[in-house]
């Protein structure tokens, strides 16, 4: 399959000197959902602006659907669709006006049909004739939307679309996206929020400093980097961990009520039988025993760690 | 050609213009107004006739170009430099659209109103005096390829003016004196020697002249050095704006 989105060794050098994208590269597939998590600063949006036209690349190429952003990039940017992080509106004029004003930028006939179905999917269409400045701020990052939407996208490029939007909100802007993809169209969003790229993605990519650290399936990802935490719960706390467990890779916790072990779910063996042996062994008794999943969020931060 | 797209640019800037529309007019109808009872009546009445023409008539066509040059920069320094400063510039830059629709859409509002405000300023000087019109297509003319030609130049103040003080600062500095020593008020065959010299250095001498032609059929100047003043002046903003949207001047990081 080729990639819808190419990006290939893409250096931006800004004009004050500063290197935001180092040789980056990456695929991205048709029809799906990629999530660009990254701290502040590590190059998200410069990735995203490059790519739709409004930052111009110092090295390196970028396809869209086949076409070059710089030598076709009428046909690339015809494919596009982007929702800025920053919500930038003309506060006078009517929402249904500035929806239609984007379509017909991009080259598309009036089509009031089509922009009042998107209206309606983002939950606007009552708010069609009030002016922006009427808007709620989520609202006003929905109009956002709804102009990258209007001339029907192939790509979509959401740059933070849930940030400080209501958890309501945000669940909500999950199922467009769902939607969205159910149709088809590819969408590359930027997040700070771990759960949404968790709850959504299909793939997940990890930005810091210019540099794309990790590009993996999600599913793949957190089963391949996930560690395993047993929790285990005793009838009479301990003061320190017995000299007779000072091989197991054990932490106090609780006020010495529980005890937390840490393994490798890839390690062929997770030495859970030899600790629960040697638990026996020095004597305690256990209440109960739990095992949790590390998340996403988890890895996410090991990873910017180690580039740091 | 994207031809929506330079629809819904001279749609959006016209329906701005629109939504003032009382404020937009009125203003240049006042002021010039003033100046035909201040001019024309009051000190009019004790000068002579210029070139066969009453003081309050001959100023027509110099107030006309006075209001339609500032008119013209304004509204088109302000169409772009307001996206430029409000971050919507964002959908300009991603979307397909080339320089050229770009300026056609911009360029050709702000250059639109300027011609309406030009025609109603006309039609306010009937009220006060008699002014003949000569030449009236010449006339026309003169009015649609002055408007475009500033709102050209207004197009380039726009984008690189980085705030609403700079967008002022050209206008004032630059504009104003050209325009108001450019021969508004008078002929500059009334000017003294070294000074008339001088005036010819000055663009917008050539404009008024070639206008004023079309109506009283007299000018300071040949009325193909104003033609020619025009193209020169609109071609050279043109390969101006060509260029900025190619490096990205001050628009495109
Ligand atoms: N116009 C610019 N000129 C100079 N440097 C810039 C410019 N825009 C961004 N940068 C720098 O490039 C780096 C990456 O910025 P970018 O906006 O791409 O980060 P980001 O990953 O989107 O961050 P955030 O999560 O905060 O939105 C930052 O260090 C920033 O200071
Ligand atoms: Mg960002």
């Amino acid at each position: 399959m080729t990639p819808i989105v190419s990006v290939k060794s893409l250096t931006k050098t800004y004009s004050t000197g500063f290197k935001a994208l180092n040789s980056v590269s990456l695929d991205i597939m048709e029809g799906e959902i990629l999530a660009l998590l990254g701290p502040n600063g590590a190059g998200k949006t410069t990735l995203i602006s490059t790519i739709c036209g409004i930052t111009k690349p110092t090295s390196g190429t970028v396809t869209v659907g086949g076409h070059d952003v710089i030598t076709d990039w009428r046909a690339a940017r015809q494919m596009i669709g982007l929702v800025p992080q920053e919500v930038s509106l003309e506060s006078f004029e009517r929402v249904h006006k500035t929806v239609s004003f984007t379509r017909g930028l991009f080259g598309k006939p009036a089509d009031p049909g089509h922009i009042d179905k998107v209206l309606r999917q983002l939950s606007l269409y009552d708010k069609r004739d009030n002016k922006v400045m009427q808007l709620s701020g989520g609202m006003k990052r929905r109009v956002l939307i709804a102009k990258a939407l209007s001339h029907a996208p192939r790509v979509l490029f959401l740059d933070e679309p849930t940030a400080g939007v209501d958890v309501e909100l945000r669940k909500d802007m999950w199922k467009v996206v769902a939607d969205l993809r159910s149709q088809g169209v590819t969408i590359i969003l930027t997040t700070h929020y771990i759960e949404e790229a968790e709850a959504i993605a299909d793939r997940v990519a990890v930005i810091n400093k210019g540099e794309i650290l990790l590009v993996q399936d999600k599913a793949d990802l957190m089963r391949q980097m996930g560690k395993k935490q047993l929790r285990i719960d005793l009838t009479a706390p301990v003061s320190a961990i017995p000299e007779k467990l000072a091989r197991h890779n054990l932490a106090l916790a609780n006020d010495g009520s529980t005890l937390i072990f840490t393994y490798d779910t890839k390690g062929e063996r997770t030495g859970i039988t030899a600790l629960l042996n040697d638990l026996q062994a020095a004597g305690l008794q256990l209440t109960d025993l739990a095992t949790e999943q590390t998340s996403l969020e988890d890895i996410f931060v090991g990873l910017v760690k180690e580039s740091a | 050609m994207n031809f929506p797209a330079i629809r819904v640019i001279f749609r959006q800037e016209m329906a701005r213009f629109f939504r003032t529309f009382i404020e937009s007019l009125i203003s240049p109808v006042i002021s010039t107004s003033l100046y035909f009872v201040v001019f024309g009546a009051a000190i009019g009445g004790k000068i002579d006739l210029i070139e066969g023409v009453t003081y309050g008539a001959f100023i027509v066509p110099g107030l006309i170009m006075l209001t339609v040059m500032t008119q013209s920069v304004s509204n088109a320094s302000f169409a772009i430099n307001f996206p430029k400063f409000i971050g919507t510039i964002y959908e300009l830059l991603s979307a397909p659209v080339n320089y050229l629709e770009i300026v056609i859409g911009y360029v050709g509002a702000a250059a639109a109103k300027s011609i309406l405000i030009g025609l109603v300023i006309l039609a306010t000087a009937f009220f006060f005096v008699d002014v003949p019109i000569l030449h009236p297509f010449a006339m026309l003319a003169f009015l649609v390829m002055t408007s475009i030609s500033f709102s050209l130049f207004g197009f380039i103040i726009g984008i690189w003016a980085k705030d609403f003080q700079q967008l002022q600062l050209i206008p004032l500095l630059i504009l104003t004196p050209l325009i108001f020593l450019g021969g508004t008020f008078y002929s500059i065959d009334m000017l003294p020697g070294i000074w008339r010299t001088l005036a010819l250095f000055n663009p917008v001498v050539y404009l008024v002249s070639g206008f004023r032609w079309s109506f009283f059929g007299t000018a300071d100047v040949p009325v193909v050095f104003s033609l020619l003043a025009i193209a020169v002046f609109a071609g050279a903003c043109l390969v101006l704006v060509w260029w900025i949207f190619k490096t990205g001047w001050r628009i495109r990081q």
